[in-house]
């Protein structure tokens, strides 16, 4: 039994048992916006690229899901698998264009692609431009399980959550996994031991896409609504925020940062302007004097004191 | 008269304003570039900068009745000097990590920028007058030129060709572009690297502020100005390549009257065309226009 395993326990009992002492719908947005971050630290934390067009994965997994349940009337997985579909095939045209630069490059083409996405989703007529969707319904789960009920929703979101988190798990420890870590830390040399980095940037990116998707989705079917604010650029800066403040290149990080931050915004929605104003210096302070986040912090205290969990 | 069953004077118009578009993103890209080949980093603040400058510019008018002519020389001063602040204590403690943490820091920085006037001036906007010496117009027969659209587009040339040449062709220059080669080098030659990096980033910043000053009577100054141009500054930066000056100049440039165009032929497009055009240079030339891979 290792740190990770842990955690996973952790995780359930805490996904268990929050519902009954929280505010459900509450701590059904922080597992979407948990697995919108894990999704994006596997690229951040573990291949090193730096997306700053996120947003437009989770923005038009809603819009996707809330037409395939709204516009067509089919059920809510279904809706989900269009999201996420829809996520990984941009992700796949937004992967193709941005692996071709690097570094700082690739977060400008992604930012600048999501702000296409941005404007189609203004101006396409089915997402509803300012108005965005709204009320649509959550349906019935393999047409058996009213999901209308806000505990069978929790748990279904639960469930997805953790079907996500296990899959990015799994994709970390798997050889796959190794080669992204490679490709951080040395992408010359993984080219040289004969690895197609391109190929393994893109479907690192597709993953993460598609995931990120899946958060999307999810979430529109919690809040019944798909709007821009999840195809705008601040959406990317977020889940930036998110990971880097619970930290980057962690398994558990990501759902650290999202907690703090989701929940920093449902009990700061009284500061109204100064939410930016903080999240701002939350983003400078972690990056001046805190760029492990708190989960790297935490871990690199344990290892320190000698502790072998 | 009609050109492809286009009015020319709407043609025209809209001809005038991809340039005047194209002007800010040459000074925007232009301070990029400046800054991303000395400090590698990509500043964010770039847009809240500017959306300062055009602030600072209606605050010292409306509130202390310092005047336009004034504004464009102590605004671009003033932003300029606070850039230099940010540099020597935030910046300067992330040259030795990964490029992305500048990105991220500045990005830091915008929100911040932008939520602080947010707060205090709300997100409708307030209009600046076009100062009277610049009030009214030309008529060139097939269109109406205002004076002051003239103008703006005459600085910013004036600037950014001022730029190049001091860049390119003066020995201050030769020590900005040395030190975006090898700044160990220099440093061994004796000049003041740490120093002339503040000042570099002081310049870009400054030539925020100063586009920002130009675009207060021509655009709302309000709060969200910066961040919606800044995205497309970055796609212009991506097309044209940061290798080059004379690169970002042109590309700014023509991409604005690309836009322009767009906008008079199909104007559905217009909002997105920049990101297109990136998406097909990506393809063919990855490097960019102008630019050298590093």
């Amino acid at each position: 039994m290792n740190g990770k395993h842990i955690g996973w326990i952790v995780l359930l009992l805490l996904g268990l048992v929050a519902p009954f002492l929280v505010y459900p719908v509450l701590v059904m947005k922080i597992l979407c916006f948990a697995l919108f971050a894990c999704a994006f630290n596997l690229l951040l934390g573990y291949t090193g690229l730096l997306s700053f067009g996120h947003s437009a994965f989770l923005g038009s997994a809603g819009y996707l899901c809330g037409y395939t349940v709204q516009g067509l009337g089919l059920s809510p997985e279904l809706g989900l698998l269009a999201g996420t579909a829809g996520a990984a095939a941009l992700g796949f045209i937004f992967g193709s264009l941005a692996i071709r630069r690097a570094g700082i490059y690739f977060a400008m083409i992604t930012l600048a692609l999501a702000q296409l996405v941005y404007f189609l989703a203004l101006q396409f007529p089915f997402t509803g431009g300012e108005d965005g969707m709204q009320g649509i319904p959550r349906g019935h789960l393999f047409g058996l399980i009213d999901l209308s009920d806000t505990m069978n929703m929790y748990f279904f979101v639960l469930a997805v959550f953790l079907f996500g988190f296990w899959v990015i798990d799994r994709a970390i420890d798997s050889p796959f996994g190794q080669v992204l870590k490679a490709i951080r830390e040395n992408e010359a040399r993984a080219i040289s031991l004969g690895y197609d980095v391109d190929r393994y940037k893109l479907l690192a990116f597709v993953l993460s896409a598609a995931l990120a998707g899946l958060a999307g989705a999810t979430k529109t079917l919690v809040f019944q609504l798909a709007s821009l604010t999840d195809v705008h650029w601040h959406m990317s800066g977020e889940v930036v925020l998110m990971t880097l403040l619970g930290g980057v290149g962690t398994v558990f990080g990501p759902i650290v940062g999202a907690t703090i931050v989701v929940s920093l915004q449902n009990y700061g929605a009284e500061l109204g302007q100064w939410v930016t104003v903080l999240t701002g210096t939350i983003f400078v302070v972690c990056v001046l004097a805190f760029r492990r986040g708190v989960v790297g912090e935490v871990a690199l205290l344990i290892k320190r004191s000698g502790i072998r969990p | 008269m009609d050109i492809f069953g286009i009015p020319i004077q709407a043609l025209m118009g809209q001809l005038l304003i991809g340039l005047i578009n194209g002007s800010f993103y040459a000074i925007l890209s232009l301070g990029l570039a400046i800054i991303f080949g000395l400090l590698n980093i990509i500043n964010f603040a770039h847009g809240a900068l500017y959306m300062m400058g055009a602030f600072f510019a209606w605050i010292g008018l409306a509130w202390l009745g310092i005047n336009y002519w004034v504004a464009l020389i102590a605004v671009p001063a003033v932003v300029g000097a606070l850039g230099m602040l940010i540099e020597r204590t935030m910046l300067k403690h992330l040259y030795k990590l990964d490029h992305l943490y500048g990105l991220l820091l500045t990005f830091g920085l915008a929100l911040i920028i932008e939520g602080l006037f947010r707060y205090r001036f709300g997100i409708s906007g307030e209009s600046y007058p076009v100062p009277e010496l610049l009030s009214g117009g030309f008529n060139l027969g097939f269109m109406f030129l205002p004076k002051y659209r003239a103008w703006v587009v005459a600085v910013s040339l004036v600037v950014c060709f001022g730029s190049w040449f001091i860049i390119e062709r003066t020995k201050l220059g030769s020590y900005l572009r040395a030190g975006t080669e090898n700044p160990q080098l220099l440093q061994a030659f004796g000049i003041n690297v740490p120093l002339m990096i503040t000042l570099t980033y002081g310049f870009g910043v400054a030539l925020a502020a100063l586009a920002g000053v130009l675009a207060a009577p021509v655009f709302q100054v309000n709060p969200v100005m910066g961040s919606n141009l800044i995205i497309v500054v970055f796609a212009v930066v991506v097309i044209g390549g940061m290798g080059s000056i004379m690169g970002a100049i042109v590309t700014g440039l023509g991409l604005g009257l690309i836009e322009g165009l767009t906008r008079v032929f199909y104007p559905e497009a217009s909002a997105v065309v920049i990101f297109v055009i990136m998406g097909i240079v990506l393809l063919l030339r990855p490097a960019g226009l102008f630019g050298r891979e590093r």
